[in-house]
């Protein structure tokens, strides 16, 4: 008998698979339950993003960064705000800052819960995910209260946010900010020292910091290998920089780290919120600048310009002047990016968005090269991986 | 005159057969609402309360259900042992029951190798998962019958050996017999690092949380029955958790006295043995829904080498070192008796 070609075992994981986030579709190639190759495939949520903000205004355009990673709108948003605000060069009022900070951090601490239980739930353990969607649901009343929507909140402009908050709700959300750590110590011994937990995920998927930054890994992925770089250090935003927090890293960069770096950030943003309402001022929410922002509600009834500027607003929207540039925040999942060209119409030229997860999904063919079939599902659950930002 | 007697007999035994499988099944159907309603309480959340007194219809709404929709035969599937994979795993489960002793002389045979059919009927179950796995012609089905294979394998070297604990102090393979023995003290007590290895392998060998991998849902989906549907699928279902309340039967029997009241007088003697029995049947399982709410899943190559690298040399050790105690102190039963 000749040489035989052994066809390896094909595996076709998702788009229509539990563990699969979103419509994630990995065709593995395995050598009995040994990963040989994954090929990632991606494009089957693609909605054609960017090209329509092409097509929208530039406050048109805003409410389709809710869309992208929907586990955290309005960390997207500021991404887009701040390229806005840094092209016509306007400043934001204090309080909006703050009101800005504020929500990002509840979008990180929405984003964490959400991928911490729905790894926990990957590796086999149901029960985190249930209570973290309780705590999600009182998160998610807080964006709608002051946005009016719970996902898609469309709430921060360029130049500030659409509205002030209602009143009580900041000290609601310091009575929720109270409660919340014990929330996190009951999510931790059911897996932080979870022996089981440990074993599927310790030295799962590790990383070195070249190699994670080779792979352009940003965010919790990144810091877990032991990289300290978060964009609300390094090149702070808004009022990031009055903050008073740490950044965790991890040493080990594998699954368990980037689990620890999530708990902690989640403690971390909850130092930020506690610091943002305490040190917010008064004042406007919104840039006095009505060439970008509407005028106030009552000044249109009597205000001849007003009522200009508001249908000016409206219909055709602002100019931003020609010229490109790159804005940058550090949204839960990593650094989400936004390359925007201007034309000096009233409408982008380009915006080319840098989703973090679309990195992450090119490195699950690296990580999970020989492990288990099992491990793969820990891998993707451990890299946090949605797929609204990734196809866009 | 002859003839009639022989049916009388035979009419006796199905009235028999029917009196243990009729509550079984109903068992069954409670058992996955109460599966549902304890995990949901410990979850925050309510758990079916909606069709019946305390969702008390729902285990028959689901069957309803079930028996309602098509079922469905894989293309490139066996169709023969397709069908007859569900049917075996079902029957097995049952048929075990033969020999569990409900009270003293309560029970359908009651042979002197009760705990050895025991083991061989658990043991067979794993047919009806690579048959299966086998015959649905899917990856994922293959993969996750496979997995069930290898497991059932692993575990039952060391529940034997468990077993062989228990036989020691009994020196008997009838089940009532063992449960006589344990009219002073239960064997979990004794044996108690044996009763932790046969409830946690008593956890694999019905592919429960955390050794769930063959239906492993974030992987596999749902595993060997991922292709079935309908009542083929509702008896894999009924299996498994008649599986469940057998085990917990067989971890009574073993360890937790079966029908003995827990103190030996007056409170515990005026509640009849049956209802001692299933008092600890449902602690048992309440411990199996407890475990599923709370841990994660482990790995195939780690669920293995639980089994081979820790149980199996740990009960062995754990019956030399009890038949050396038994032989030292001449406690030997059987011998010289």
């Amino acid at each position: 008998m000749g040489e035989m070609q052994i066809r390896p075992l094909t595996l076709n994981f998702g788009p229509q698979h539990p563990a699969a986030h979103g419509v994630l579709r990995l065709v593995l190639e395995m050598d009995g339950e040994v990963i040989d190759r994954a090929d990632p495939h991606v494009g089957l949520l693609h909605r054609g993003t960017e090209k329509l903000i092409e097509n929208k205004t530039y406050l048109q355009a805003l409410p389709y960064f809710d869309r992208l990673d929907y586990v955290s709108p309005m960390n997207q948003e500021h991404a887009w705000a701040l390229a806005i605000e840094k092209a016509l060069q306007i400043e934001v009022p204090k309080r909006a800052q703050h009101i800005r900070v504020l929500y990002c951090e509840i979008g990180r601490i929405l984003n964490h819960l959400l991928n911490l239980t729905t790894f926990a739930i990957d590796v086999g353990a149901m029960t985190p995910l249930l209570w973290g969607f309780e705590e999600r649901e009182t998160l998610m009343e807080f964006y709608e209260r002051a946005s009016g929507a719970r996902l898609h909140a469309a709430y921060f402009r360029p130049g500030g946010v659409h509205q002030d908050l209602p009143d009580g709700l900041t000290d609601d959300i310091l009575k929720w900010a109270d409660k919340f750590p014990a929330f996190i110590d009951d999510l931790e011994t059911l897996l932080t020292n979870n022996r089981i937990f440990k074993q599927r995920t310790v030295d799962i998927g590790v990383m070195s910091v070249e190699e994670a930054l080779d792979l352009g890994m940003t965010g919790p992925c990144l810091r877990a290998t032991g990289y300290a770089w978060d964009l609300r250090k390094s090149q702070p935003y808004d009022c990031y920089a009055e903050m008073d927090f740490d950044v965790p890293i991890g040493t080990t960069g594998d699954c368990y780290a980037r689990y620890l770096v999530r708990v902690e950030e989640m403690k971390q943003s909850l130092r930020i919120i506690r610091q943002a309402i305490e040190t917010m001022p008064e004042g406007p929410v919104l840039a006095e600048n009505n060439k970008v922002t509407p005028p106030r509600r009552g000044d249109m009834k009597h205000s001849m310009e007003a009522l200009i500027h508001h249908f000016k607003l409206y219909t055709e929207g602002f100019h931003v002047p020609a010229g490109d540039s790159y804005t940058a925040v550090e949204a839960p999942k990593g650094e989400f990016g936004v390359y925007l060209v201007s034309d000096g119409s009233n409408k982008p030229y380009r915006a080319r968005l840098r989703a973090p997860g679309y990195y992450f999904m090119a490195a699950v063919d690296y990580l999970s090269r020989g492990h288990m079939l099992a491990d793969s599902v820990a891998i993707i659950g451990s890299l946090d991986i949605v797929f609204g930002e990734i196809d866009r | 005159m002859i003839i009639e007697q022989w049916l009388i007999d035979l009419a006796w035994i199905v009235v028999k057969i029917l009196a243990v499988v009729g509550p079984l099944l109903i068992a069954v159907a409670y058992l996955t609402l109460a599966e549902r309603r304890v995990i949901g309480f410990m979850q925050l959340r309510k758990g079916p309360n909606v069709v019946g007194p305390f969702g008390m219809f729902q285990p028959f709404a689901d069957a309803l259900k079930l028996m309602a929709k098509e079922t469905i035969l894989p293309a490139g599937a066996d169709k023969v042992v397709f069908i007859l994979a569900p049917m075996l795993t079902f029957i097995l489960a049952l048929v075990a029951w033969a020999v569990i002793p409900f009270d003293a002389g309560l029970v359908l045979a009651d042979i002197n190798v009760g705990i050895l059919y025991l083991f061989a009927i658990s043991s067979l179950g794993v047919y009806g998962v690579i048959m299966a796995g086998w015959a649905s012609n899917s990856k994922y089905a293959f993969l996750g019958a496979l997995r069930s294979a290898a497991q059932m394998v692993s575990y039952e070297v060391s529940m034997g050996l468990v077993i062989i604990n228990v036989l020691i102090c009994v020196g008997s393979l009838n089940l009532s017999d063992i449960i006589e023995a344990q009219r002073g003290m239960w064997f979990a007590l004794p044996l108690f690092p044996m009763f932790v290895v046969f409830f946690i392998s008593t956890l694999a060998e019905t592919n429960r949380a955390p050794f769930d991998l063959p239906e492993g849902e974030s992987e596999l989906v749902a595993g060997y029955f991922v292709e079935y549907s309908s009542m083929s699928f509702a008896l894999f279902f009924l299996g498994e958790y008649a599986n469940m309340i057998l085990m917990s039967a067989m971890t009574t029997v073993l360890f937790l006295g079966g029908w003995l009241p827990p103190f030996d007088f007056a409170p515990f003697t005026w509640i009849p043995g049956p209802i001692w029995f299933i008092l600890k049947i449902m602690l048992c399982l309440f411990v199996f829904l407890w475990v599923r709410a709370t841990t994660p899943r482990y790995r195939y190559d780690q669920l293995m080498r639980l089994g081979w690298k820790i149980f199996l040399p740990f009960s062995l050790i754990y019956v030399v070192l009890t038949a050396g105690f038994l032989m030292a102190f001449d406690k030997l039963p059987g011998i010289g008796g």
